[in-house]
């Protein structure tokens, strides 16, 4: 299944599962990353990691390591 | 007894503002306890309430510290009304926190706040409609403009009534009704539901304070995921995120079509951009620097130690006593121990408020966020967060302030460690030592400062690792899901308040502590063991303990003179005393800056390596006790400051070492048992990088301690 990290900038994705574990499942949750909601990609920062995303709204950074957490459809 | 009331709310929706707003100047700052998170209280003078200052949180999980504290206070020391602040421009990430207080079932009133931004906008909200839905009062306010505070406090002072709680899917309602029969009785009534939702999402703290019936919910809970095939946790963060958006949707009107750019995302673009933004970020950087240390704190801090202390204060303070007769012992105690002492501390504070504005505005303004977006890349491989570069870059000028930067790094193990290892960057006040080395030895070659710096930047990386593989400061790696907040001009009231704290904190805390180790170094130096004053520091207790403990600093190539042990010891009360002691320890009775005059001493007693070695422990090594005690103020507690002192210290002597006595074998020929040694430290140096879990035994012993 297809990550969130394989999501090109501009594009977005609908999350179907959150893969993580531990503390990242619950933060990725608590900041809105939840099953069925749209994440837009906005871009990539200058080094290369880590992304920006839009998610219900507001502006959220996460890792690319994060991102291959979140599957997405 | 007066009502206590909690304030929560997600960072960067406008809290302090708020909270300042209700307390006025009746503020208390204290610590949680076990953490070193800022705890604010303040008195609502209007409704004769205390106000109760929850750290920003987006959750009530059990993971972060401030998440913990939050929730322990709530269910623990039972508040009685909770006002929960929500960014109206973010409405429904801030109500998934909202729905959680909710369940807690203590009166809450909603302020919702930047209520005139959103008019700006064109976006109406139906306060009464959204009241309904969430079964509790809701206040539209503007924090930063006063707006609704009257209607606030008088929500807040009839608050009284037990909320309703945000109502979930029918099947996750179901299983939570299962849950709460089998625990009735066993929690607190009030906190019924917040338990049995608690439970179905599986939380650990939860668990712990359920204990018994655990076995039965979870058969609840298992069957539930069966029916819904999906992870329990994951359902209740969903359907508390849709539920939020059904009620959202029927209450706000906005007129912004959805993913259009704003003013923030314009300059988010080119500011985070892939090729202005590392220029624009060390633009910015230099910036700070250079008004905070080179000119504008700068110029304060030369005047407050050149003109205030060394002109008028010392001066006037010898001449007054002098013609009032006092004893000159006790003159000269109060003038240049107590006196100078403070100068010590004072001297520090106009680079730092300068600085802390500077901090502040960026913190406020949303750019320091995107500082951490950019640099994160870098300082993750070394274990430190994005935001760890601030302090570092801070500490080139002076340490204190450096130190005290770190306090805008979320992750308290990361902030701790960057509390330790900031002062490795050589401080402006190490460079004269620096030139002393460079000018005796080296023949004032630039390639001296070059290393130092180099040294610096290498100890804080490596020990980065190194420090992250310590039982305590270790777990699984931070995570970076970080808001990335809009910008916005911050408020001048808040950029002064906030600096004035922070000036102020380090004034009283630090100022005690700095002031009596001056004192006892000044009395060392100045007295001898019959207790009589010395007029010569060669005579003084000072020498004989720098002569008793010298053996110490054979290894690194410099102990056979005495007077280098002294002026490390000076170095503690400030690190540019470490060349002003050479000048008195070698008999002249003023140096320069640069100490051109005891070049030759200096070049005839010691070798290039050795002088090299002088320098490395010398800037690694315990900083000034200024930054020992702005380091104090991060860690929390004296055993964590004199941890992290030994670590330096023996980081200092192990580098020193390395340096002497394979530099010696090198360029000498030198082998003894203490190359052995160096040789025996870069490789224990190499299994702590490498080893994956290097601290086991120490590990093992304080889960022991612990059990």
């Amino acid at each position: 299944m297809a990550t969130l990290r394989e999501v090109a900038c501009g594009g977005s994705a609908k999350v179907m599962r959150i893969s993580a574990q531990g503390p990242m499942r619950k933060r990725i949750m608590d900041m809105g990353i939840t099953k069925g909601c749209t994440v837009i990609v906005r871009k990539v920062a200058p080094l290369g990691d880590p992304m920006e995303v839009c998610v219900r709204g507001y502006e959220l950074s996460l890792r690319k390591s994060e991102a291959e957490a979140i599957e997405v459809e | 007894m007066s009502r206590v009331i909690a304030l929560a709310g997600n960072p960067n929706c406008g809290k302090t503002t708020l909270f300042n707003r209700l307390t006025g100047s009746s503020q208390k700052v204290g610590n949680w306890p076990g953490v070193t998170i800022d705890r604010k209280e303040g008195r609502i003078k209007a409704i004769g309430a205390v106000l109760v200052d929850l750290p920003g949180i987006y959750s009530l999980s059990p993971y972060s510290p401030e998440e913990v504290v939050s929730r322990d206070f709530l269910l623990d020391s039972r508040p009685d009304a909770i006002i929960n602040i929500v960014d109206a421009t973010n409405m429904e990430r801030n109500l998934y926190l909202t729905s959680q207080i909710l369940d807690m079932g203590i009166p809450t009133v909603i302020a919702l706040n930047m209520m005139d931004t959103v008019r700006r906008d064109g976006t109406v909200i139906d306060t009464e409609k959204l009241s309904k839905a969430l079964g509790c009062r809701v206040v539209g306010i503007s924090a930063l403009k006063g707006e609704g505070m009257d209607e606030l406090l008088e929500a807040i002072s009839s608050a009284g009534e037990t909320p309703k709680p945000v109502r979930l899917s029918d099947p996750l309602e179901k299983s939570i009704s299962e849950i709460s029969g089998k625990l009735e009785g066993k929690v607190p009534d009030g906190h019924l539901r917040w338990y049995s939702v608690k439970a179905l999402e599986r939380d650990v703290l939860a668990i712990e304070r359920i204990g018994e019936s655990w076995e039965e919910i979870s058969e609840i809970i298992d069957d539930l995921e069966k029916a819904e095939d999906d992870e329990s946790d994951s359902l209740v963060a969903s359907e508390r995120y849709s539920s939020i958006s059904d009620v959202v949707v029927s209450s706000v009107k906005t007129k912004r079509a959805s993913g259009g750019y704003t003013t923030s995302d314009r300059i988010d673009r080119i500011v985070t951009n892939r090729w202005l933004g590392l220029p624009i970020f060390a633009g910015v950087m230099f910036l700070v620097y250079y008004i905070s240390i080179t000119t504008v704190g700068g110029w304060g801090t030369d005047w407050v130690n050149d003109v205030f202390f060394g002109e008028w204060t010392i001066p006037g303070a010898a001449a007054w006593l002098e013609s009032m007769a006092v004893d000159p012992v006790l003159t000269a105690f109060i003038v240049d121990g107590l006196i100078a002492g403070v100068g010590a501390v004072l001297g520090f504070l106009p680079q730092m408020l300068v600085l802390f504005v500077l901090l502040v505005i960026l913190e406020d303004s949303g750019y320091m966020a995107r500082i951490a977006f950019v640099m994160d890349r870098v300082f993750r491989r070394f274990g430190l967060s994005g935001k760890s570069f601030i302090p570092i870059l801070i500490g080139t000028g002076c340490g204190v302030p450096g130190i005290m930067a770190s306090r805008t790094i979320e992750s308290e193990r990361d902030r701790r460690i960057t509390a330790m290892t900031t002062t490795f960057i050589p401080c402006s006040a190490k460079l004269p030592i620096i030139a002393l080395i460079a000018g005796a030895l080296f023949g004032g070659s630039a390639l001296v400062a070059l290393a130092s710096y180099f040294i610096g930047v290498l100890a804080i990386l490596l020990s980065g690792i190194i420090l992250k593989k310590w039982p305590s400061l270790s777990g699984t790696p931070s995570e970076f899901i970080m808001e990335l907040p809009p910008y916005h001009i911050p408020g001048v009231a808040t950029v002064i308040r906030s600096t004035f704290e922070k000036g102020w904190a380090f004034v009283r805390k630090a100022g005690t502590f700095i002031l009596l180790a001056c004192g006892i170094i000044w009395f060392l130096s100045a007295f001898d063991w019959s207790m009589s004053m010395v007029g010569d520091i060669n005579d003084s207790m000072l020498a004989d303990i720098g002569n008793a403990i010298t053996w110490i600093f054979v290894p690194l190539g410099w102990g056979d003179e005495w007077q280098f042990s002294v002026g490390t010891i000076t170095g503690l009360l400030a690190k540019e005393n470490v060349v002003g002691t050479f000048g008195v320890l070698f008999g002249f009775s003023e140096v320069a800056e640069s100490g051109d005059e005891i070049w030759p001493i200096i070049g005839a007693m010691l070798t290039p390596i050795a002088g090299f070695s002088f320098l490395a422990f010398n800037l690694l090594c315990a900083p000034c006790f200024a930054a020992i005690g702005a380091m104090r103020r991060e860690l929390g507690t004296w055993k964590a400051t004199g941890a992290a002192v030994l670590y330096q210290c023996l980081l200092a002597y192990a580098v020193s070492m390395v340096i002497f006595q394979i530099g010696s074998l090198l360029m000498y020929g030198t082998f003894g048992i203490w190359t052995v040694a160096a040789f025996a430290t870069v490789a224990l140096a190499a299994y702590i990088l490498v080893s994956k879990e290097p601290f086991a035994r120490a590990r093992q012993k304080i889960s022991e301690a612990a059990a």
